[in-house]
C-alpha cells in the first residue's frame, strides 16, 4: 500500500523521460505558445456556457450554474493500458450484477458466509420488494461507472462502484467534443479511440432490457427529477443524443399497472425508463410516500413485468461502501476467476481490530461514510487540522459501523494548467459499463482532476476539475 | 408530444414576444416623451404602463423602466421574460434545435452585461434595440430551423396569442378614447401615432391609409388588416391554422378552444370596423382582451397544460 509521503507517478514524466503515450501531448505542449493557451481557454468556457453544460452545487451562495473548469491537456491511456483495464471493468460489473440477482434471490453468497448477512440485509440499500423478482436478462446495473486510481504504471485500484444513477459521461462526450473544436490538429496526428457513439450504445442497452410484456419496438424515456437537479444538463443531452423523450415524474401515469406518458394526443405506453430518480423517490406509493418527483405505481408496473427501470431497484446495495470490501470476493465466488482489478485495502470501522487501527492512523487515512457520496462527509486525515481529526474520531467512536477507511493513495498525476503555467494534478478516472444483452465501454471514460495542489478531491462539488480522455488506437502515440 | 414540452414550448414563445413588445413600448416613449410639445413627459410613460397592461403608483419615467424592464418581481418585465424563456427552453432543450437554444441562451447570457443601475437614455435604447434584436433572432430561429410537427405549432401558437393580446391592449389604452370621435382632423392624432410607432407600422400605415393619421385607420389596421403582421386578423388566422394541424387524438378536448378561436376569427375576417367597435369601442376593445384571455385558458385545458 503506498502512503502519501511515497513518490507519486506522474502520467506524462516518469523516471527524467517522457512515457510513450504522451510523446504528442509533450511535443505540443512545448510549441504552443503561452497566449495561445489563455485564448484557447476562453473559447473553451464560452463554448460550455453557450450549450448550458453546468453543474448546480447545493447550498452555496453565488452563480446556482457554475461551469466544472475544464482542463485543456488531455489524459492518455496507451491501447495495451486501457485493454486491461476493460477487461477488468467487464469482470468487475459482471460480478456485481450477479451478487445484485443474487441477494434477492437464493442469497448463496449469504449463506456460504463470503458476505455478512447483516451486512447486506440490515443496509438501508436492500430492498426487500425486490425479493424473488426476475428481472429482463438478470441485470441490475446497466449502467455502472467505476472510479479508477492509479498508482504506478501498473497499479490500478477501484476506489468505489456507482451502482445506481452514476453521472459524469455528458462531460466525456462535451470534453471531446471541445477538444476536437479548438485543437483540429491535434487529432489529426494522433490516433484517439473515439466515444461520441456512447447514446448509441447506451439506446441499444435500454432497448435490450425491454420487459416482458413489450410487444414491438420498445419505448424508451428518461426519467428527471427536473431542472433544478445538478445533473439535469446531462439528463436533456442524453435523451436529445438518444432521441427519445425527457421526461419529469408529473409526465408519467401508472393505470392498470401500465405505464403511460402524458402527450398532447393522449396516453402514449412506455416500455423502458431510464432514471435518474433514486429508489426512495421513484414511486411514492411504495417507497418514500412524501416524493414529488416520483411516479405513483410505478413499482408495481414494473413488478407486473410492464415496464422496465434502468438501473433496477435495489441496484445500490452493490455500491455500499462497504459491501464494496466484498467486491474481489463476489468475483471469486461467481465467476471462478481471480479479480483483475483490484480494491484499494479498505478498513472495516464495525470490526474492532480495524477500528482501532483507524484511530490510531488518523492522519494518514482517508475516512469515508458508508452512505455518503460526491465527497461529502468524509474526512482527508493529512490535510485535516487536528481539531477535525479529533471532532471525526469521536463520530467514528459513537457510529464505526457507518465508517470505512482508506490509506491515502498517492494517486497518479497528469500535467494541468494552472494559476503560472503546467503543474502536475491528482487525476481519477470513471468509465463507464453498460450492460444490457451484451457488455460495451465507450473507451475511456471521465478524467477527473483536483485542480488544488496537493488536493486529493476531484469530486466537482469540492473544487474539482475534468480532462477529456483518450484511449489511443495505437500504442506509439504518434501516426 | 409530451404535454409540458407542448406547454413550454407556448410560454417560451408567449415571454419572448412580450419582452419584445414591451421593448416596443419603451422605445416609443422614451421617443415621444422627448419630443413632446406640452412638457408633460411622464404621460408617455404612463401610457407605455398602462398599455403593457400594469400600474405603478407615482409613475415617472424611471420608476415606469425599471418595472417594465427591469424589475425581477414583475413577471412580465423584460429581464423575467428573458428568465422565464430561458427556464422553459431548458426545461425543453430536446425539443429546441440548437439554434433556437443558442438564441435562447445567448440572450441570457449577455442580459448579464447590462446594469440597470447604469441605465441612461442612450444605454436604455442600446438595451431596448438589442432586446428587439435578440427576439427577432429568436423568431428566425425557429421559423428556419424547427420541423413543422406540434412543436413548431405550440411555438407560433404561443407567440401570436401573446401578439393578439398585445394589439388589443395597446389599442384599447392608447386609443380607444378617441375612436368616438370623427376622423376629420388637420393634424396627426398624437396617441394614434404612438401606436404606429410601436408597431413599427408607420409606413404600412400610408400604404393603406392617405390623409393625417386618425384612430380609427390605425385602429382597422392593426385589427381587421389581414397584410399587416402584427393585427388581430393575422393573428387569429394563425393561431386557427395551428389549432387545425395540431394533432389530436381526442378532438372532444380540444373543441372549446377551436371554437372560440374561429368564432373570433370570422367576426375579424369578416366584420366592418364599425360593426367591430361599434358605439362603444372602448368596451368592445376589453370584451376583445378577455375573449383572448378565455381563449388561452381553454388552450391549456385542452392540451393538459
Amino acid at each position: 500500500m503506498t502512503q502519501a509521503s511515497a513518490p507519486v507517478f506522474d502520467e506524462m514524466h516518469s523516471d527524467g523521460a517522457t512515457r510513450a503515450p504522451y510523446a504528442l501531448i509533450d511535443a505540443w505542449l512545448q510549441a504552443l505558445p503561452p497566449e495561445h493557451v489563455a485564448l484557447k481557454r476562453r473559447e473553451a468556457e464560452e463554448w460550455f456556457r453557450r450549450i448550458g453544460i453546468t453543474f448546480a452545487v447545493y447550498s452555496e451562495g453565488g452563480d446556482p450554474e457554475r461551469l466544472i473548469p475544464f482542463d485543456l491537456i488531455p489524459r492518455v491511456l496507451a491501447q495495451s493500458e486501457w485493454q486491461r483495464l476493460q477487461r477488468g471493468l467487464e469482470q468487475r460489473v459482471r460480478a456485481l450484477n450477479a451478487f445484485i440477482h443474487d441477494v434477492y434471490h437464493d442469497r448463496e453468497i449469504l449463506r456460504a458466509g463470503r458476505v455478512p448477512q447483516q451486512l447486506v440485509l440490515g443496509n438501508p440499500q436492500f430492498r426487500p420488494e425486490m425479493a424473488g423478482f426476475e428481472l429482463p436478462r438478470r441485470v441490475y446495473t446497466h449502467i455502472a461507472g467505476i472510479d479508477l486510481v492509479r498508482t504506478g504504471p501498473d497499479q490500478y485500484y477501484v476506489l468505489e462502484d456507482n451502482c445506481r444513477t452514476p453521472s459524469g459521461v455528458s462531460y466525456m462526450l462535451e470534453n471531446r467534443e471541445v477538444m476536437l473544436r479548438l485543437f483540429p490538429e491535434l487529432f489529426r496526428r494522433a490516433s484517439v479511440a473515439p466515444v461520441a457513439h456512447y447514446p448509441d450504445e447506451l439506446l441499444e442497452t435500454l432497448r435490450s432490457v425491454a420487459p416482458v410484456h413489450c410487444r414491438g419496438e420498445p419505448t424508451v424515456v428518461l426519467l428527471s427529477p427536473g431542472i433544478h437537479n445538478s445533473a439535469y444538463y446531462e439528463h436533456a443531452f442524453l435523451a436529445d443524443e438518444m432521441g427519445i423523450e425527457l421526461v419529469e415524474g408529473a409526465d408519467l401515469i401508472v393505470r392498470d399497472d401500465i405505464c403511460y406518458m402524458r402527450t398532447t394526443g393522449g396516453l402514449e405506453r412506455v416500455d423502458v425508463v431510464y432514471r435518474r430518480i433514486d429508489d426512495d423517490y421513484i414511486d411514492p406509493l411504495a417507497f418514500r410516500e412524501n416524493s414529488l418527483l416520483g411516479v405513483p405505481g410505478l413499482y408495481f408496473a414494473y413488478r407486473a413485468g410492464n415496464v422496465n427501470l434502468a438501473n433496477a431497484i435495489g441496484a445500490g446495495i452493490a455500491d455500499d461502501k462497504a459491501v464494496y470490501i466484498h467486491v474481489p470476493e463476489m468475483v471469486r465466488f461467481y465467476l471462478g476467476e481471480e479479480p483483475l482489478l483490484a480494491n484499494v485495502p479498505t478498513f472495516d470501522c464495525r470490526k474492532p481490530d480495524d477500528l482501532k487501527y483507524v484511530l490510531e492512523h488518523l492522519h494518514e487515512l482517508v475516512v469515508k461514510e458508508v452512505h455518503g457520496s460526491g465527497g461529502y462527509g468524509m474526512l482527508v486525515g493529512p490535510h485535516a487540522s487536528s481539531a477535525e481529526r479529533a471532532a471525526f474520531a469521536a463520530q467514528l467512536r459513537a457510529r464505526p459501523h457507518e465508517y470505512i477507511a482508506q490509506p491515502t493513495l498517492a494517486l497518479s498525476t497528469v500535467p494541468t494548467f494552472v494559476e503560472n503555467g503546467i503543474a502536475p494534478r491528482h487525476v481519477d478516472l470513471r468509465p463507464f459499463v453498460l450492460t444490457g444483452e451484451c457488455t460495451r465501454i465507450v473507451p475511456g471514460g471521465l478524467t477527473r482532476v483536483a485542480l488544488r495542489e496537493g488536493s486529493l478531491v476531484v469530486n466537482s462539488s469540492q473544487g474539482g476539475g475534468t480532462k477529456d480522455t483518450w484511449v489511443l488506437e495505437n500504442d506509439k502515440g504518434l501516426d | 408530444m409530451l404535454a409540458r414540452t407542448a406547454s413550454n414550448l407556448y410560454w417560451l414563445a408567449r415571454d419572448l414576444e412580450r419582452a419584445d413588445y414591451t421593448a416596443r413600448l419603451l422605445l416609443s416613449a422614451a421617443h415621444l416623451s422627448a419630443v413632446r410639445a406640452d412638457g408633460d413627459r411622464d404621460s408617455e410613460w404612463r401610457a407605455a404602463l398602462a398599455a403593457s397592461g400594469s400600474s405603478l403608483e407615482n409613475a415617472d419615467s424611471t420608476r415606469v423602466v425599471r418595472y417594465l424592464a427591469f424589475d425581477s418581481s414583475n413577471a412580465s418585465s423584460i429581464v423575467s421574460c428573458l428568465e422565464n424563456a430561458r427556464r422553459n427552453a431548458r426545461a425543453v432543450r430536446t425539443a429546441l434545435t440548437v439554434d433556437m437554444w443558442d438564441a435562447v441562451n445567448g440572450t441570457w447570457l449577455e442580459l448579464r452585461s447590462f446594469d440597470p443601475a447604469k441605465m441612461d437614455e442612450d444605454r436604455l435604447s442600446a438595451f431596448l434595440d438589442w432586446v428587439k434584436a435578440r427576439t427577432g433572432l429568436f423568431h428566425g430561429a425557429y421559423a428556419s430551423t424547427l420541423l413543422r410537427t406540434d412543436g413548431f405549432r405550440f411555438t407560433r401558437l404561443g407567440q401570436f396569442l401573446e401578439r393578439a393580446d398585445n394589439s388589443a391592449r395597446l389599442l384599447a389604452e392608447r386609443v380607444s378614447a378617441s375612436l368616438s370621435t370623427s376622423d376629420a382632423q388637420n393634424i396627426d392624432d398624437q396617441a394614434a401615432l404612438a401606436v404606429l410607432r410601436v408597431v413599427g407600422a408607420r409606413r404600412a400605415y400610408r400604404v393603406f391609409y392617405k390623409g393625417r393619421v386618425a384612430p380609427r385607420a390605425v385602429a382597422e389596421l392593426l385589427m381587421l388588416r389581414p397584410e399587416f403582421p402584427r393585427s388581430l386578423v393575422y393573428c387569429f388566422e394563425q393561431i386557427t391554422q395551428q389549432l387545425a394541424e395540431i394533432r389530436d387524438q381526442d378532438p372532444r378536448q380540444s373543441a372549446e378552444c377551436k371554437r372560440l378561436a374561429h368564432l373570433m376569427y370570422a367576426q375579424l375576417r369578416f366584420g366592418r370596423i364599425d360593426d367591430v367597435l361599434d358605439a362603444h369601442p372602448t368596451a368592445r376593445l376589453r370584451d376583445l382582451i378577455a375573449r383572448i384571455g378565455e381563449i388561452s385558458a381553454q388552450v391549456a385545458r385542452g392540451y393538459c397544460f
